[in-house]
């Protein structure tokens, strides 16, 4: 057990909280649901604790089109008509056409897997309802064969889901639970020192500087997240931008340069020049939300 | 021994379970949280949170209850007078300590910066947020109480350390957000779907496919269904015009949403109240009027009736004749209204009006009677609680 303590990575900064919420669910073996704005690494989570852990990892990405029954297992009855119609044998054999879905490979892993069920809150409403009991007791009935399926460890889920939907009260009771909150800019300089390990110093603190402050702007509907600071320095730097560039402290109050990399949404862009266009022709007080 | 925690927790309205404080207490005989209270901490929200709108409660209610003693000790102190704690200082302080004090302007000096502090908890708490005012965090705190506070102070830094972490109550923005957007109320509209297969079969029915198939020797006997879709019906009557003007967008949302929604959805505009007509082109709103029988003749009782508008108006607008302010009315609001909810017995008032508001409003509280209470504020809770009525 000694060994299976997550403690962030090389490329991961995880919090205290974070870190403490991980290592209980892999303790305890129950799934453990992150919730957090959108390009806070939720998903890349875990990826990071197979990694860490050195464990397989299996992905499950959810639609709004993904049934439950996807994950554990699909019968392939188009193919098995297609067949017996041809007069193929393996027509015989139901199992044939029995697919395995990413929880059942999950299960079959000799070694204790990581499972990533990803963004559960796209799913229709009563997804989480419907595998409650594969989750809790680890296996699974297949009706067509007849055979009982069970894990032979139990793995490490971990849940994401960006809040579209409410997940059932029975569901949440069976997992551990974290936030990840936005980082502050001390967190978010060790991210970015993470990703950039070369980055001169100045060029961050003016980065970051100038991305918070575009954080800060009242109204907009998608405030930039980590993962666009990280494609936003990246494109400083292939860019060579000086760090000069970057201060809006000036009455000038420039736009920061590349500033499409931060703004994802077309009515921000607009929201965010017009504003700046103000302070301009004011040359007045720093915006403040 | 969490027992009480426990129960202070769900006493605080948090939904926590039985099995949820078992997963805890496992999580700990493992030794998961032997460190330092701090992990405790964490380990408890993980186990005992599952939703982020519940973190600053959570926070609280922790530090409530594991701070309820320091809590206590900070009130007491409110109340010594200063001779008393300059005595005891003195008493503890190291002639180095003391020469540092007075460095900083001496004692006094201090003592005034302290109750400086204590005014201004004074005034946080007429703010009406005792936790706060009690917390106990701020460096005189700790200081008045204890001598080595004091030196704490003086160290600035390590004293901010020093701060809990569940008192930096980092969530509180998150309690019960009021943000609306299209793609939140879809979510909570998406609650009202029912479905059913209507029309024309253009869809491979795999399952009777196989059956039939199977009966008929092994010759493919091809079944169709027609596509499963959103049955629910909705008459959206929206008030429009006046004092709703300061809701255009909440309403614009609202009304977006529930077209992409709802494949049979009716809409219709009405001014304060609802009368013997209503429209559905603001632009011809004098010229092509709907009048009210006709839509409840014409849409069955099964659609579910929702309203949305903020009620605010003269209540002689809902009770007599001839009230409206735009035309003569030869029958009252009151009557139209009890006339819909005769025919279409599922029904809601949707207010963008905040909550706290309706009791001040004398025509609110007057729809809200004829309504029979089903009222909701247009927010995401207040649709969730509307559309539990509903069904």
């Amino acid at each position: 057990m000694e060994n299976t303590r997550f403690n962030g990575t090389s490329t991961y900064i995880a919090t205290d909280d974070l870190t403490m919420a991980v290592n209980a669910a892999v303790t305890l073996e129950r799934p453990i649901l992150i919730k957090g704005e959108p390009g806070t690494g939720k998903t890349q989570l875990a990826i990071e604790v197979a990694q860490s852990l050195s464990k397989p990892l299996y992905e499950w990405h959810i639609k709004s089109t993904t049934k439950a029954q996807q994950g554990l297992y699909e019968y392939d009855a188009v193919a098995r008509l297609r067949d017996s119609q041809l007069g193929e044998d393996r027509v015989h054999d139901i199992a044939n056409y029995i697919v395995r879905g990413k929880l059942w490979e999950a299960f079959e892993s000799d070694e204790q897997p990581v499972l990533l069920i990803d963004e559960i809150d796209k799913a229709d409403i009563e997804f989480p309802n419907d595998l409650l009991q594969e989750l809790d007791r680890m296996e699974f009935y297949v009706y067509e064969t007849k055979k009982l399926v069970t894990a032979k460890t139990r793995p490490i889920i971990v849940i994401t889901s960006n809040n579209e939907k409410e997940l059932p009260d029975a569901f949440l009771r069976r997992c551990f639970f974290h936030y990840i909150k936005f980082p502050d800019e001390k967190t978010m300089a060790k991210i970015v020192d993470v990703h950039f390990p070369n980055l001169k110093k100045n060029l961050l603190s003016e980065a970051l500087n100038a991305f918070f402050k575009v954080r800060d702007v009242p109204g907009l509907k998608k405030k930039p997240s980590t993962s666009e600071l990280l494609d936003w320095i990246k494109l400083l730097l292939a860019e060579d931008i000086p760090p000069e560039a970057l201060r809006t402290e000036n009455a000038s109050k420039a736009i920061p340069p590349l500033y499409g990399a931060l703004l994802k949404n077309e009515q921000d862009v607009h929201l965010f020049e017009r504003l700046v266009f103000l302070d301009r022709s004011k040359a007045g007080g720093p915006q403040r939300s | 021994m969490l027992i009480p925690f426990f129960f202070m927790l769900r006493d605080g309205g948090m939904k926590t379970s039985i099995t949820e404080l078992l997963t805890l207490l496992d999580a700990m005989k493992r030794g998961l949280a032997a460190e330092s209270v701090d992990d405790f901490y964490y380990l408890a929200r993980a186990a005992l949170v599952k939703d982020e709108s519940q973190l600053d409660r959570f926070d609280r209610i922790f530090g409530a209850y594991f701070k309820g003693i320091e809590d206590s000790l900070v009130d007491l102190f409110a109340d010594i007078p200063d001779e008393w704690l300059q005595h005891q200082a003195e008493l503890f302080l190291t002639d180095e300590e003391r020469a540092q004090i007075e460095a900083m302007g001496g004692f006094e000096e201090l003592m005034k910066a302290l109750a400086e502090r204590l005014d201004e908890q004074d005034e946080r708490h007429e703010g009406g947020n005792k936790w706060i005012g009690t917390a106990g965090t701020s460096p005189f705190g700790a200081y008045g109480y204890n001598p080595e506070g004091v030196r704490m102070g003086q160290a600035g830094s390590r004293n901010r350390s020093a701060v809990k972490v569940w008192d930096k109550r980092n969530y509180r923005n998150l309690d019960d957000s009021v943000e609306l957007g299209t793609r939140n109320i879809k979510v909570a509209l998406r609650r009202l779907r029912k479905f059913a297969r209507e029309g024309a079969a253009d869809q491979l029915d795999l399952e009777d496919t196989i059956d039939k198939t199977a009966r008929n020797g092994g010759m493919l006997d091809i079944r169709m269904v027609p596509e499963r879709h959103n049955a629910v019906k909705v008459l959206l009557c929206l008030d429009i015009g006046g004092s709703m003007d300061d809701h255009v967008r909440i309403c614009e949302e609202m009304f977006s949403a529930a077209r992409s929604e709802f494949k049979h959805l009716e809409y219709f505009y009405f001014h304060n109240f609802i009368y013997e007509s209503m429209w559905k082109d603001n632009r011809r709103r004098h010229q092509k009027r709907i009048p009210t029988l006709d839509i409840t003749h014409k849409y069955g009782t099964d659609y579910k009736l929702v309203f949305v508008g903020d009620a605010t108006m003269s209540p002689y607008e809902i009770v007599y004749a001839g009230g409206s302010v735009e035309h003569w009315n030869d029958e009252p609001g009151a009557v139209w209204i009890k006339r819909l909810l005769n025919t279409y017995p599922k029904a809601i008032w949707l207010n963008p009006e905040p909550r706290a508001r309706w009791e001040f409003t004398p025509s609110v509280k007057l729809t809200r009677e004829l309504m029979d209470d089903r009222m909701y504020p247009l927010t995401i809770a207040g649709l969730d609680e509307g559309i539990k009525a509903l069904h």
